[in-house]
């Protein structure tokens, strides 16, 4: 597998997660986009390591990986936690910060 | 990798959470598939165990506890489509460009680099010594995280005794 | 893809095995006999319950979600059986020699847990639903003391390859790491060589004490992972009201059965690896009586390879024969208290002993 190749693989990946992200209404689905993007930065992160030799690559794909882990997290504690509060987990709908 | 690009084309376009869901797993399991092509074992695990077995749960039960009980199809249409076709072909465009006319080969820091075999071995020893402190900061970092995420979502104490 | 179609037939034997053996164990247990009538002494029982099942009508209920409700077992029984790829039944036989052999197992019990997530959506059914969620929350619940006994063990060994883990067990060490010793305990102070004693006494749960702990951790954390009493909250539901597997009928339900028994019967040979000597023979060279070198063949003869699957299976069924037994002479634990155990107790005790798992290696150099 050509370096080129994987890089356009995670490109188009990167530029659907934006696509989901841009065009969905629901929380989640939105999360959904931001775990596809991470997954494309990672792939990248891999294919470079490969190409190069070196295992520093796959050493930051690592934390990357635990960081999107963590931020997963959180993000659904906070979807869920505004879910029970404006009974809708629509994004168009949640427009007010005071409560 | 057809089969990742074509479950990622499928989460853009179904209108069911669930099924985006479950085309996310695939996706993530063809990735693995490619790092241990690439020659990255640990890594390829580590994407099974932490997306697949942790995140793609979270986000499930993420699912499962917004939206109102008693329909199984969870929509979620597509809005400003055009809009978002732009963008995201104009970003993909300039990659696109940027990859291709790209020349990796002559870049300095390829030559630079020491060129070790990937064992898991060498992973962990370079992971302990030239890495150890990014190590210990993300250890931080996820009990910070976890901290965080319990009391966010955690009940105030007094519904203490809720079944699931 | 000989180990693959081995153990695929291994597996299936072992299946039918298993079932009969349970009910015949439950029977004896409860004073009564057990499945008689079909066959002597009720053996071809299974055979019967085989043939009832393939013929039955394949149901699915109507408003169920078919794109998820039919491969939903098929992801369950796949996701166990690659577990099994790298299971060392012998010395040579390994379906893949990964270099990360524990640390894939435990991905693959992750994978698990989406598959019994989808089948109990995909039932369209609350009760199926909330079976499957409380499975899911069990399962990984327990995969944290699970994955930290591993760890225990993966740090005395210094290797994530099943296969090293077993030969360092054994007598045959040095055919693989020639200037490797046990020590007695394994403190090298001691100054008792082990490796040419072999048997028992290099098991890890010899070679670490602490490791009898770990094991009995281990243990209980694998039979709350295959869903079975006094773990088994997901499934128990069936006699109360629908565990998560309610709307499946025949040839579904037998796969997901299959592969109840089948991460059964995986954990077993995980824990037989880990903790119990893998294919090792538990009998010592003493002096000149060499009970070891007689009974395990040397690596790589066919005597060897005999030996070898010999000691593991049987290992291995007797976990299973314990697991069983334990079935049907435990209470259920309610949901709570389920969690408090894994939580409040096997998780801390599972720290503590990865602590003290450092500090023995430390003594082992």
């Amino acid at each position: 597998m050509e370096l080129d190749y994987i890089l356009l693989l995670s490109a188009l990946l990167f530029v659907i997660g934006l696509f989901v992200v841009i065009t969905r209404k629901n929380a989640i689905m939105v999360l959904i986009g931001i775990e596809l993007m991470l997954n494309a930065a990672n792939l990248n992160l891999i294919a470079f390591s490969s190409y190069d030799g070196s295992l520093q690559g796959q050493i930051f794909s690592i934390f990357l990986i635990t960081v999107a882990a963590a931020e997963a997290a959180v993000g659904l504690a906070i979807v869920v936690k505004v879910y029970n509060y404006f009974r809708t987990a629509d994004l168009d709908k949640i427009n007010e910060l005071k409560g | 990798m057809v089969l990742a690009a074509g479950s990622a084309v499928f989460i853009m376009f179904t209108k069911n959470i669930l099924y985006a869901a479950l085309a996310l797993m695939v996706t993530f399991l063809s990735l693995a598939v490619i790092f241990i092509f690439l020659g990255a074992e640990f890594v390829a695990i580590t994407q099974i165990l932490v997306y697949v077995g942790g995140i793609l749960i979270l986000l499930v039960f993420g699912i499962m506890l917004t939206n109102k009980t008693g329909s199984t199809q969870v929509l979620s249409l597509t809005y400003n489509k055009v809009l978002g076709f732009l963008a995201s072909g104009a970003l993909f465009i300039i990659l696109f460009k940027g990859i291709t006319l790209a020349n990796f080969a002559a870049l300095d820091w390829n030559k630079e680099s020491e060129s070790l075999e990937p064992s898991i071995a060498k992973f962990g020893q370079i992971l302990m010594t030239d890495y150890v402190i990014a190590f210990e900061i993300i250890g931080l970092l996820l009990l910070l995280a976890l901290i965080g995420a319990v009391r966010i979502a955690g009940k105030a104490r007094k519904e203490a005794d809720h079944g699931t | 893809m000989i180990a693959f179609l081995f153990f695929l037939v291994f597996f299936l034997v072992y299946a039918l095995i298993a079932v009969y053996g349970e009910r015949k164990i439950s029977a004896f247990i409860q004073d009564r006999y057990g499945p008689m009538e079909v066959g002597y002494y009720g053996i071809l029982q299974m055979i019967a319950d085989l043939l009832k099942i393939i013929q039955k009508e394949d149901i699915i209920p109507f408003a169920a979600d078919k794109r998820i409700f039919k491969p939903a077992p098929i992801i369950v029984f796949t996701a166990i059986f690659a577990g099994f790829a790298i299971i060392p039944l012998t010395s040579d036989f390994m379906g893949s020699e990964v270099e990360a052999g524990i640390f894939y197992l435990l991905a693959i019990v992750s994978l698990d847990v989406l598959g019994i997530l989808m089948v109990g959506w995909g039932s369209n059914n609350k009760y199926a639903l909330f079976g499957a969620m409380r499975a899911v929350a069990q399962i990984v619940s327990y995969e944290i003391p699970l994955g930290l006994t591993v760890v225990c063990v993966v740090m005395i060994s210094q290797t994530l390859s099943l296969q090293e883990i077993t030969y360092q067990q054994g007598i045959w060490w040095n055919t693989i790491d020639p200037d490797a010793q046990n020590y007695l305990f394994g403190i090298k102070a001691l100054g008792i060589e082990t490796t040419a004693i072999g048997g028992i006494l290099t098991w890890n749960i010899f070679r670490v004490p602490l490791f009898l702990l770990a094991f009995v951790i281990f243990f209980i954390a694998s039979l709350a992972e295959s869903n079975r009493t006094p773990f088994d909250i997901p499934i128990a539901e069936s006699e109360l009201v629908g565990g998560f597997h309610t709307e499946y009928s025949g040839f579904r339900w037998s796969l997901i059965m299959l592969s109840e028994y089948g991460i059964m019967l995986l954990v077993s040979f995980l824990a037989v690896v880990l903790f119990l000597g893998g294919w090792n023979t538990p009998f010592p060279n003493i002096g000149s009586v060499e009970l070891a070198t007689w009974t395990s063949g040397t690596p790589g003869t066919f005597t060897g390879h005999l030996w070898g699957a010999f000691w593991m299976i049987s290992k291995a069924f007797t976990l299973v024969f314990i697991q069983i037994w334990i079935r049907w002479t435990f209470p259920r634990l309610r949901l709570d208290q389920l969690m408090n155990l894994s939580w409040k107790y096997l998780t801390p005790a599972a720290i503590i002993l990865v602590l003290l798992s450092a500090l023995w290696r430390m003594l082992m150099i």
